[in-house]
């Protein structure tokens, strides 16, 4: 037996990592010390500043990386160069946007989670804790050791700190997805099954992770590497090893055939969540199948090729033509978040150089959109029935209808339905002459989305922003994003992936103009119709025709699957403010890759050299 | 004073520049218009500052018409075979796209063009979208969206820079689609997917080829920049590949039989003012590319396809000049006639005659003015009756002559009148596509025959015969509108009866892209016609 020998740590390298998980162990501290009332500022204080610093960090190591290329940290178990660098900058700044709508709450003190998680849907406890005022502020910390895992994640440099990664990152994710405040059954279905399939993925990558350490004889990527070069005869093991270590990581970023639990997880979980697990996992995932890919299996590309081909376009494909028929739209924005994991994948199957930039700069043009259009969505609320109906005590069927929820939702809207519009604050705002109903959840149905152009121009607008970027229309992040990985895979030889991408391009855009369509040039409907949300820019006269004419062409299209007028109608929210900031940096950054990419893309250029 | 006149349109200013950001300056200041004090009206009518957007739209195309008028008088005419007004700056370097503008004859008389009609058709929309004595809040974000537009007009036929065209050929697809989709017709959301889905699938195929352009290009900051790409020397395959990419997008936008379909839709659900920027400018987007992307960039494929692309242009000659005589409501009719005279245009580009493609050059832009004007006619007919279903109408050259008169005439240029402009492009197409494809020429001389035929026939329905009882008090052209159509046919009969100056624009060019193409440019003076043609037999 040799001695142990302490390792080296190059604790600065670590900055952003250690910042991170240090605030995410304080929040478990403050929640178990500091009065309740102080809970949330603290929390978010210490939440936000935890992750501006990892920034900061980030930022502070870039221009030694950019002149070294890099350090092995920790005995080679982290490594610290540019994709690194980039990866973990582009997570703490989405991270950064999406606390921020994470942390929102309504005008009237509302936030999107459950005030208990641990409670039955529907139970007696629910009722009580929901009718305590109790906040759920374990969520930062929760958030907090995600983004810690995330940060992790891409800067693995052996296959069993990518495992504790993966589970660092997945475990927060499992709770947060269950802990909704609204249609909570939904949730927590979700959770399980995000934590189920999740789980099974984890082991097939523990067991991938086996067979290669019996391949090599080592966890080191590089030392695997220099195996796949020099042993000979082994090649089952080998190729089962790599194939199921990649399969652990294809499941994180969605892509298809191990994408099944990401629309229901997309759907089911908080929606400020949501946006944080779209843009964020997929951002530190990708980082790790870069890593893998490159500096692991390099030598293995031939034999790979083919199942990276096929998953790529399997994930494009599907993910876009399933995407066409959604009708909720968390799903849709689920489906098209599978699309793009198939056009990232197509940057990262073409193993050139260029092929890394245009992955980094992709994931950062699809985060900042994907924390934008999830912001969005907590904003746009379904109004209950009119108020005097929804006070009545409602059998909770009859307002399941009403909600027109999808699924196994029940119990816990209607105590929703039923609290709201019991809480004096609720109404507070509103003028009391109006027939409105209380706020309740979002109003995820593609229909209540009609003529959201027409009431809330600004906020239409800027989702219409997100959608376009999203479809990579010029002048948009996303178009750039696009066009550097198509090019990326012409130039790796991979031509057949850039056309099935363009054409899955082209089919995608019907299902984002879509959703434009109905905001814009679709009257809204169903519901009470107030005075604000009457066709007031029809031309005289000519509102209820349009609205008719509108409400079929819905149907035509098959965005309703019932008829419009059994949904409640659509409200905006008024918010704190800080989601707005988000969306609002969100529109600037996707504005402002899309137009002036030059200087984010040199950054990028300059340090995107993986560390072998 | 000379002096100050010369320094002032000296070719150093950055004309392209002002007339791209100019109109966008003037979209801004529309929106940012306060409302009143007590807020939007609930009828949808303006207030406050807002009851000016009309003026301001119009004092903004105005002016924007005369920084026209300034790059032509910068423009040296004597080499209008070169590229002028020329800036050039990076954009993203790493990717090889730099903001390059810069414009040759051809470009710079559809910038004119494109500058020419947004006034006209800003003017036009003056009492639309429920407007009466004051602009209703729609039509201000309409015109904000012209304003928009316009300057991705002008941008497209500027750009130099391969990347830079492509990003302001889709960009233009936005506020298009919100112009049919928001403002138009009861089908318009109908109209505005389908014209976009088309636009979309074929810059998407678009998007393809300039990738692999740029990857077999010589690469670095300036990849994309047109001149680092003409003459490249391509494996015959790969160059086929691209041009088709590239055609089929501008086949859709011309367009081209059998992609056309999308135009009778839009140019029926949209606002007659759309129609007239869509057919009258947008579309020749398609038509200029083919011209001095597809020919330039890929000789060897343009003259491997141009046979089929000839048969089709012929089909889609006579093919829209059948359907045109079928039609029942006038938008489609003149979408049809469109279909058509692009026919036409696309005929004279795949000759590769220099005497062809400076007629199809110029074609462009009178086809602009021709057709602009009888959309925007037809929109006034629109107006009056509530209907454009010919059927509707009747007798009316008693009831309104005036307005009989202009339709009389802008119809007769839509068939080529002698002694109107299209009439010198059409010859000149025709007698350039003679020597290169004999049976097509002859069998695309039909295609004036049916014109004859469309547009006296449609002009007899609608405006002779008995007066209806219930058009009987109808208007006749108001002082506005008059305003509106008497430039463009001014305009018509100028270039028709002194071509001369206007020819000098595109026949350098046209010789040019035949040189590029690996045609013959006959020695001399490249073109025989000046402003004498009128005994030419037709």
């Amino acid at each position: 037996m040799t001695e142990f020998v302490a390792p080296d740590i190059a604790w600065a390298q670590l900055t952003p990592i250690l910042l991170v998980l240090g605030a995410a162990v304080a929040g478990v501290l403050v929640e178990a010390f500091v009065p309740r009332r102080a809970r949330r500022p603290v929390q978010l204080t210490l939440t936000l500043g935890a992750l501006a610093a990892a920034v900061v960090a980030v930022a502070a190591l870039w221009g030694d990386v950019a002149d070294t290329g890099g350090t092995d940290v920790l005995g080679g178990s982290v490594l610290v160069d540019g994709p690194t660098l980039v990866l973990q900058g582009t997570v703490a700044v989405l991270a950064l946007l999406a606390v921020l709508v994470i942390a929102d709450r309504t005008d009237t003190g509302e936030d999107a989670f459950a005030p208990q998680g641990a409670a039955v849907p529907g139970s007696g406890y629910e009722e009580a804790a929901r009718a305590a005022g109790l906040q759920q502020t374990e969520v930062y910390p929760l958030v907090l050791f995600a983004t810690g895992g995330m940060l992790i994640f891409p800067a693995t440099g052996d296959l069993l700190t990518l495992f504790v990664a993966l589970e660092v990152l997945s475990l927060p994710l499992y709770l947060l997805t269950g802990l909704a405040r609204r249609r909570r059954l939904l949730s927590q279905e979700a959770s399980m099954k995000y934590f189920l399939l999740g789980s099974f993925a984890s082991a097939l990558l523990l067991f991938g992770i086996a067979l290669l350490y019996g391949f090599a004889g080592s966890l080191r990527y590089a030392e695997i590497a220099e195996a796949v070069r020099t042993v000979t005869g082994m090649d089952g093991l080998l190729l089962a090893g790599a194939l199921l270590v990649l399969t652990g990581l294809l499941f994180k970023v969605g892509a298809v055939p191990f994408h099944s639990w990401t629309p229901d997880a997309y759907q089911g979980a908080p929606t400020p969540i949501t946006g944080f697990m779209a843009a964020c996992t997929k951002v530190a995932a990708f980082g790790a199948l870069l890593r893998v890919l490159y500096v692991m299996l390099p030598d293995l590309r031939w034999d790979l090729e083919p199942a990276l081909w096929t998953v790529a376009i399997a994930t494009m494909v599907v993910g876009t033509v399933v995407a066409l028929v959604q009708t909720d739209i968390k799903r849709v924005l689920a489906y098209s978040s599978i699309a793009h994991a198939g056009f990232v994948l197509t940057g990262v199957v073409a193993l050139t150089e260029s092929g890394i930039v245009a992955t980094l700069f992709y994931l950062l043009a699809y985060g900042v959109a994907t924390v934008g259009a999830f912001g969005v969505v907590t904003l746009v609320r379904e109004r209950g029935a009119v108020r005097a109906a929804a006070r009545q005590p409602v059998p909770a069927g009859a307002v399941r209808a009403v909600a027109g929820v999808p699924g196994p939702a029940g119990p816990g809207d209607a105590v929703d339905a039923a609290g709201a519009a019991g809480d004096p604050a609720a109404t507070d705002d509103e003028d009391p002459g109006e027939p409105e109903g209380p706020v309740l959840g979002e109003a995820t149905h593609l229909s209540q989305w009609a003529g959201l152009g027409r009431t809330n121009p600004v906020l239409a607008g800027t989702f219409a922003l997100f959608l376009l970027s999203f479809a990579g229309i010029p002048l948009t992040a996303g178009f750039t994003g696009k066009f550097a990985v198509f090019t990326a895979a012409v130039d790796g030889d991979a031509w057949p992936l850039a056309v099935v991408g363009v054409l899955a391009s082209a089919a995608a855009a019907f299902f984002y103009v879509r959703i434009i369509v109905l905001m814009f040039f679709t009257s809204p409907h169903g519901g009470p119709q107030t005075p604000a949300t009457g066709a007031v820019d029809d031309p005289p006269g000519g509102a209820g025709v349009a609205a008719e004419v509108a409400a079929d062409e819905v149907a035509a299209d098959g965005v309703a699957d019932t008829s419009p007028a059994d949904r409640p109608g659509t409200v905006v929210v008024g918010s704190q403010g800080f989601a707005l900031v988000a969306i609002g940096v969100c529109a600037v950054l996707t504005v402002a890759l899309g137009v002036v990419p030059g200087p984010v893309l040199d950054a990028i250029a300059d340090v995107a050299r993986l560390l072998p | 004073m000379p002096d100050a006149a010369t320094t002032l349109l000296s070719p150093d200013v950055p004309w392209l520049t002002l007339l791209l950001v100019w109109p966008l300056v003037g979209a801004a200041a529309l929106w940012a218009l306060p409302a009143g004090r007590s807020g939007p009206a609930a009828d949808g009518t303006a207030t406050g500052a807002r009851r000016w957007s009309r003026h301001v739209a119009l004092g903004v195309a105005l002016v924007e018409l005369l920084l026209g008028v300034a790059a032509l008088l910068a423009f040296d005419t004597g080499a209008a075979g070169t590229h002028q007004l020329v800036e050039t700056h990076g954009w993203i370097p790493q990717l090889g796209v730099s903001y390059a503008l810069g414009v040759d004859g051809v470009g710079l008389s559809l910038v004119l063009l494109s500058v020419l009609l947004v006034p006209v058709v800003i003017l036009a929309a003056w009492r639309e979208q429920g407007s009466g004595a004051a602009p209703t809040d729609r039509l201000r974000h309409y015109l904000a969206l012209v304003l928009v537009l316009t300057t991705f007009m002008v941008g497209v036929f500027a750009a130099r820079d391969v990347f830079l065209f492509y990003v302001l050929f889709e960009a233009m697809l936005i506020p298009v689609y919100f112009m049919i989709g928001a403002f138009g017709g009861p089908q318009r959301r109908y109209a505005a997917v389908k014209f976009l889905l088309f636009s979309l699938a074929g810059g998407l195929v678009m998007l393809a080829g300039v990738i692999v352009l740029y990857l077999q290009g010589p690469g670095g900051p300036q990849g994309f920049l047109t001149e680092n790409l003409v003459g490249l020397d391509l494996p015959a395959g790969t160059e086929r590949w691209l041009f088709l990419a590239f055609f089929v997008a501008f086949a859709v936008k011309a367009p081209m039989f059998p992609v056309h379909t999308w135009l009778p839709d839009a140019a029926e659900q949209a606002p007659a003012g759309t129609s007239t920027l869509l057919v009258g400018v947008l579309d020749k987007v398609g038509t200029f590319g083919m011209l001095t992307l597809c020919l330039p960039l890929f000789p060897e494929a343009s003259r491997w396809a141009a046979p089929v692309v000839v048969a089709l242009a012929v089909v889609s000659i006579l093919y829209g000049a059948l359907l045109a005589l079928g039609q029942q409501d006038l938008f489609r009719l003149v979408a049809y006639t469109s279909v058509s005279h692009f026919g036409f245009i696309v005929l004279g580009i795949f000759a590769m005659q220099s005497t062809s493609v400076a007629g199809s050059s110029f074609y462009m832009v009178n086809h602009g003015l021709s057709t602009g004007a009888l959309f925007l006619l037809v929109g006034f007919l629109a107006a009056r009756r509530g209907s454009v279903r010919i059927a509707d109408f009747g007798g009316l050259q008693k009831v309104t002559p005036v307005l009989a008169g202009t339709f009389l005439v802008v119809g007769l240029s839509a068939l080529s009148l002698p002694g109107l402009s299209t009439f010198v492009s059409e010859l000149l197409v025709l007698v350039g596509s003679f020597g290169a494809y004999r049976a097509a020429a002859v069998v695309a001389t039909l295609g004036v025959v049916l014109a004859a035929v469309y547009v006296l026939w449609t002009y007899q329905r609608v405006f002779t015969g008995p007066v209806r009882d219930d058009l009987a008090a109808t208007r006749d052209l108001g002082g506005r509108e008059r305003w509106v159509v008497g430039p463009l046919i001014a305009l018509m009969l100028v270039l028709g009866v002194v071509p001369g100056p206007a020819l000098r624009l595109v026949d350098e060019p046209a010789a040019e892209t035949v040189r590029q193409v690996g045609g013959e440019v006959p020695p001399g003076e490249v073109l025989v016609l000046d402003g004498d043609d009128e005994g030419s037999d037709q």
